[in-house]
């Protein structure tokens, strides 16, 4: 059993090798450097099958379509991907930031904040605890969040509970540890407040 | 006459057959095995078998209890892994995966299972880590490790005590979550110098298939020297950089941020494969207490059936040399 396991991995190893090749990511170049991987392997190791790697696994990326935004919402535990909206605003450090289609090419860490998500005249709002958003010259948006739950799911009473607790906390904090903690916890709950109230 | 010299052919058949010990009438009250061995030792007695099939038994009973319990853990968590794997896609896609990249300082992160019974992984795990580490040290290369769960600390500090930095362990004591493989990421960063970080793991691509990757990530020097060079990053710096003071600052956050997602799916992979393996491995395990328990059946039956036509022959023997 485990030589036929062998050998079925030894088979998909080659030919996921072949398809990485037709693979792109954000440009048109084909994956080099697993080749050289691949070779220098070889030489050290050659009774043992190379590992593979996430080049191997990548789904294939949308190609650009210029009118609509592709969006890609992931986290932790959940992902909604390549979906085609019209507009998304993200909650950037430097503000909220509207991503249309065409877009130039940018990367940058959001804050807690409220995400929406504009199709036509549907708005989903969710609530991000904070990430990055990149977005690529193709009009494809790609958002990674640490959390991000849709705005219905969060609970008013508990937000404000938790606020006035943690600005308590944050007038009595003595060590720059517990400052910052508590300086980070009240930000999150502002963001959250004015999400739930706007 | 004829009778006679029948029944003198058939004396000379029975002496033979006449055990050198005289009838016993309390010869069932000596157990089989003492029993045999007066005789000499003709066979395997049927106490010894009928213990070795209780004990085969008892084993099968508990590896298919350990096969249920790997299968339910393992639906548990293979949602959870799934829904993780589009976490490190972003990345790869901007950043790209670039495993043969040449750096002063590796670290090869090792993710392991606590605990056996699980097959091969753990030990393809170490061999992939032994490889890497082979291939990326040099005059002016070096590579340490990080170890997570028990079982590739076991085999790494067997020859490689000096190059291992770092050793978790109980990874799975709670339900793994974003927040603790964030901390562990923390731990690593903080804790251990490095230019480019390998993660080795298992993949789980079915119940019966395991693949062992590796995921690189490179720290926000190495970043921006790739990019400067041209090659796959040489398009980062087309994009512009949104929020924080400087370009390094954001690219910092980015690593780290790309370091504890790609941990967290590697994470998840490896405690699926894990359960997949232990369920493969109980089920086999299972099975071949099955055959062996066919076989013991068969001797058992065969010794049983042997000692019985023993008793019966001496006692035919006995009454007929008693009426002849």
């Amino acid at each position: 059993m485990i030589m036929i396991r062998r050998a079925t991995t030894g088979l998909l190893s080659r030919s996921t090798v072949i398809g990485a090749y037709h693979r792109h990511f954000s440009s048109t170049e084909v994956p080099a450097a697993d080749e050289l991987f691949m070779m220098a392997w070889k030489r050290i190791m050659p009774n043992l099958d190379p590992p593979k790697t996430p080049l191997a696994f990548m789904r294939p990326r949308p190609s650009s379509i210029a009118s609509k935004l592709t969006v890609n919402l992931v986290s932790p535990y959940s992902e909604m991907s390549n979906k085609e909206v019209d507009m998304v605003i993200v909650p950037a450090t430097t503000g909220q930031m509207g991503i249309l289609p065409g877009h130039t090419a940018s990367i940058s860490e959001l804050k807690p904040g409220v995400l929406s998500i504009h199709d036509g005249n549907d708005v989903k709002k969710y609530f991000v605890s904070s990430g990055f958003a990149f977005i690529h010259s193709n009009s494809v948006a790609d958002i990674m969040a640490a959390e991000a739950v849709p705005i219905e799911q969060v609970d008013p009473a508990s937000v404000q509970k938790q606020f006035t607790e943690f600005t308590q906390k944050l007038s009595s904090a003595s060590t720059d540890l517990e400052k910052a903690e508590a300086q980070i916890r009240v930000d999150v709950l502002v963001a959250l407040n004015s999400a739930l109230s706007g | 006459m004829a009778m006679a010299s029948l029944r003198r052919e058939g004396r000379r058949f029975a002496t033979p057959l006449i055990s050198p010990q005289p009838i016993n009438p309390l010869r069932s009250s000596i157990s089989p095995a003492e029993d045999q061995a007066f005789l000499g030792v003709r066979s395997i007695s049927t106490q010894i078998v009928r213990n070795r099939m209780r004990s085969v038994r008892n084993i099968q009973k508990i590896t298919k209890a350990m096969k249920m319990v790997a299968a339910s853990k393992l639906r548990a968590i293979q949602t959870r892994a799934e829904n993780s794997r589009g976490l490190w896609q972003p990345f790869t896609a901007l950043l790209g995966d670039t495993p043969s990249v040449d750096v002063k300082k590796n670290v090869i992160v090792t993710i392991s299972s606590d605990k056996g019974l699980c097959g091969g992984i753990n030990s393809t795990s170490v061999k992939i880590s032994r490889a890497l580490h082979k291939l990326n040290s040099g005059p002016d290369k070096e590579s340490k490790y990080v170890v997570l769960g028990e079982k590739a600390k076991a085999q790494l500090l067997r020859d490689s005590k000096k190059d291992i930095e770092l050793c978790l362990t109980e990874l799975q004591k709670n339900p793994l979550n974003y927040t603790q493989v964030s901390v562990i990421a923390d731990d690593v960063l903080k804790n251990v110098e490095y230019d480019a970080l390998r993660i080795v793991f298992n993949k789980f691509q079915s119940v019966v298939s395991f693949l062992p990757t590796t995921a690189t990530v490179l720290s926000p020097e190495v970043v921006e020297r790739e990019a400067e060079s041209g090659g796959k990053l040489g398009e980062l710096d087309s994009y512009e950089i949104e929020g924080g003071e400087t370009k390094s600052e954001v690219l910092q956050n980015l690593t780290e941020f790309q370091f504890s997602c790609v941990m967290f799916n590697a994470v998840l992979e490896n405690a699926c494969s894990e359960q997949g393996a232990r369920m493969s491995a109980m089920d086999s395990s299972s099975r071949n207490a099955g055959d062996m328990l066919d076989r013991l059946t068969l001797t058992y039956n065969r010794t049983r059936q042997a000692s019985i036509t023993t008793e019966l022959i001496e006692i035919i023997s006995g009454a007929s040399a008693l009426e002849g």
